[in-house]
């Protein structure tokens, strides 16, 4: 593809040096944001862009998240690009004002680390934290690579702003976050092709005569939930079109959800984040032992993209769901969310297997995925998400 | 008799939503009127809040964003950073919020706002309660007055939201009441030369919470000044003390009487109120002569 001249250099980036680039080039104007492990190096990064006069945001650091994230719907609502990132108990307090942005319609777009949340206090990779979340009106992208991070970063602005919704993107502790891979820095000029300024229709301005977020009564209140839903509704295509222009631009793409060696397939692993990455490579091990196993990355996870899993798990006998995160009381989140996806496929319904495999951090190798894989054969799939390890 | 020296450019509608008498909606007007129509303001819930609306209706000439109880200042920041992006560095960013969304759970907001000294002017409606709930205490709620939360009276006393401010070398800070609109204008004016943070603490007499009759609030307003419950001064720079009204002429019997909050007091609590006025009262004196002072010798 010609365009890929246009790629600057690689460098050897972590992801979450990916995600600041990513922002960098997004040219956000107001990024209000708060430490906290593992998401401080995006932070910093930015902070150096912004020391360095290379990027022309104000950039707010308020006492709390709960402060970042309302003086980011404030900006946002004024008119302004925003960025901003956190991670674990930071997405947590701020959740009464995801919801604020959600209703507000304030496209934000945020990073969130996925990490464990307390208590016990700990660090390490679990997605409990951002998924837990999902009820907020925010869409959500997973990221498996630092490249994935990068790239998602830039897509989330250019979804975000044609569907007027909060996008955050998350990516793993550790795995992906502090990971360092050479990652493609797109030309400035390619992402400003790409993702034009923003320009909403409607905004906090002097002599407009609008405001946000007043007392509205039960039909009207009805309706803004309508008009959010319609909003999820085309989150789908509308990160298609996102996803096939950057891959006209760079050569990458990621879809809404990936179908890897899932053609011929009798089982598919279906999993998020840097798990499919292990994922991945325990597929091809399996396929060079002959078994026929895929797997299906899902990327989008709110809204859930009912239509690509059921197209893509159609007919296949097993789907295997691997879960780095717990709801008490539920069990893995993906998994349920799966099994409602597929309510009433009928005979093409795969059996599906839970797994509740890496909560909390613990590491989970190809091997295990294999093994875990192979247990599911001669069990029957159950409601509940099963621990494994 | 006293002219009122307000310009009314009709930023403010008639026809809203609170009770008749309403202390802050007098205020509100006075405010945004000073301000003029190049000014945008964030809301937390309160009764100011109500008053704008109900959507799609709207009582300020002026946008307005409501955000969360806990994020006034927060908020305001953001909306200021915004309009600077887009090049707005002369409009107004106004924050109204209550005592509640001030002193007790926006004051971490409000706190690191002052500390960064964002361009704002944060204006406190201070009912001395949270009104839009019911009626129940805050931390601005005087000592021994009564409210929803503490029927027997409030044990502790009205937190100094101002001498915090002032500890944070805030640009300017000030009280202001509905009883002296004059004083009120010509603070709203002075805040708008200065530039960084700015607070105003305006006591809005709530007459449903405080109960009161329709028709009383500027003269409770008065009250409360000339007993000196309310002092009318300002402070800048977290140093300079002035007071705006140094005639303190009646005990606060008098302006206590007249509420329904306080009709449960005893001579001693009377006697502890009145105690706690006057000591107020003598070290602020002190402060603004020692502000005289190092200004004449400086
Ligand atoms: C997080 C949260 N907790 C509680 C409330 C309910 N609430 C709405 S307004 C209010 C009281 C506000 O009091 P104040 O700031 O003094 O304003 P006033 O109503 O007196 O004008 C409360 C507790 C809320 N909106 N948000
Ligand atoms: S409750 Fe008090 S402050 Fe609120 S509108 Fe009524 S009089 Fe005004
Ligand atoms: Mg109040």
């Amino acid at each position: 593809m010609s365009s890929i001249t246009n790629l600057a250099d690689h460098q050897l980036l972590s992801g979450n040096h990916a995600v600041a680039w990513g922002a960098r080039l997004a040219r956000p104007q107001v990024i209000p944001v708060y430490p906290i492990t593992p998401q401080s190096p995006i932070m910093e990064k930015l902070g150096d862009f912004h020391a360095a006069g290379e990027i022309d945001a104000e950039v707010l650091t308020p006492e709390s998240e709960h402060s970042a994230m309302a003086a980011a719907i404030a900006a946002s609502l004024a008119g302004a690009r925003v960025f901003t990132a956190t991670a674990s108990q930071g997405i947590l307090l701020m959740h009464e004002l995801l919801h604020y942005a959600a209703g507000g319609r304030a496209p934000i777009v945020m990073c969130n680390v996925n990490r464990t949340v307390a208590s016990p206090w700990a660090f390490w990779p679990d997605a409990t934290d951002s998924l837990s979340q999902r009820d907020t009106g925010w869409i959500q992208l997973y990221s498996e690579t630092p490249q994935e991070s990068l790239d998602s970063t830039i897509q989330a602005f250019r979804v975000a702003e044609t569907v007027s919704l909060p996008t955050m993107v998350c990516h793993d502790a550790f795995y992906v976050s502090h990971a360092m891979e050479p990652v493609a820095l797109p030309d400035q000029a390619l992402v400003d092709g790409y993702l034009p300024a923003y320009d909403p229709e409607h905004f906090v301005e002097p002599g407009r005569g609008e405001s946000f977020g007043y007392v509205i009564d039960q039909a009207t209140f009805n309706r803004t939930r309508r008009d959010l839903d319609e909003a999820m509704a085309r989150v789908p295509e509308t990160l298609e079109e996102a996803d096939t222009a950057w891959r006209e631009l760079t050569g990458r793409s990621y879809g809404v959800i990936e179908r890897y060696r899932l053609d011929d397939a009798d089982t598919a692993i279906v999993t998020m984040g840097s798990m499919a990455g292990t994922a991945r490579v325990a597929v091809d091990e399996m396929r060079a032992a002959g078994e026929r196993v895929g797997l299906l990355k899902v990327r989008l996870f709110r809204p859930f993209p009912v239509a690509h899993v059921r197209t893509a798990l159609a007919g296949i006998g097993r789907a295997v769901v691997l879960d780095r995160n717990y709801s008490p009381g539920l069990g893995g989140m993906l998994h349920q969310e799966l099994k409602a996806a597929l309510f009433g496929l009928n005979g093409s319904t795969p059996a599906v297997h839970g797994l509740l495999a890496g909560v909390g951090g613990v590491n989970v190798t190809p091997e295990k995925i294999r093994q875990f894989v192979g247990d599911t054969t001669d069990r029957e799939p159950q409601p509940q998400s099963l621990w494994v390890e | 008799m006293q002219k009122i020296d307000l310009v009314d450019r009709d930023l403010f509608n008639p026809g809203h939503a609170a009770c008749p008498g309403c202390q802050e909606s007098l205020a509100l007007r006075a405010i945004l009127n000073t301000i003029g129509p190049d000014a945008a303001a964030v809301f937390p819930p309160s009764c100011g809040a109500v008053i704008c609306g109900p959507h799609p209706y709207s009582s300020l000439q002026i946008p307005v964003f409501q955000t969360s109880l806990e994020s006034a200042a927060a908020a305001a920041s953001g909306l200021r950073r915004a309009l600077n992006q887009r090049g707005k560095h002369d409009t107004t960013v106004v924050c109204f919020a209550g005592d509640g969304g001030t002193y007790d759970i926006g004051f971490q907001a409000l706190s690191s706002a002052v500390e960064r000294n964002e361009n704002i002017l944060y204006v406190c409606f201070d009912n001395e309660g949270y009104m839009n709930t019911g009626a129940q205490k805050s931390s601005s709620t005087p000592l021994h007055a009564s409210t929803a939360s503490t029927p027997g009276g409030k044990p502790s006393k009205k937190k100094d939201i101002i001498g915090i401010l002032a500890a944070h070398g805030i640009p300017y800070v000030a009280t202001a009441a509905t009883g002296h609109m004059n004083d009120l204008i010509a603070k709203v004016e002075k805040s708008l030369t200065i530039e960084g943070t700015r607070f105003l603490a305006v006591l809005v007499p709530c007459l449903d919470g405080w109960g009161l009759p329709d028709d009383s609030g500027v003269s409770v307003s008065r009250l409360a000044v000339d007993s000196g419950m309310w002092p009318l001064y300002e402070v800048e720079q977290g140093h300079r003390y002035t007071l705006n009204h140094d005639n303190k002429t009646r005990p606060v019997a008098d302006y206590l009487s007249l509420q329904k909050r306080y009709r449960h007091l005893d001579e001693t609590q009377l006697a502890e109120v009145q105690a706690a006025v006057d000591q107020d009262w003598a070290q602020l004196r002190r402060r603004a002569a020692e502000s005289t002072e190092a200004r004449a010798s400086g």
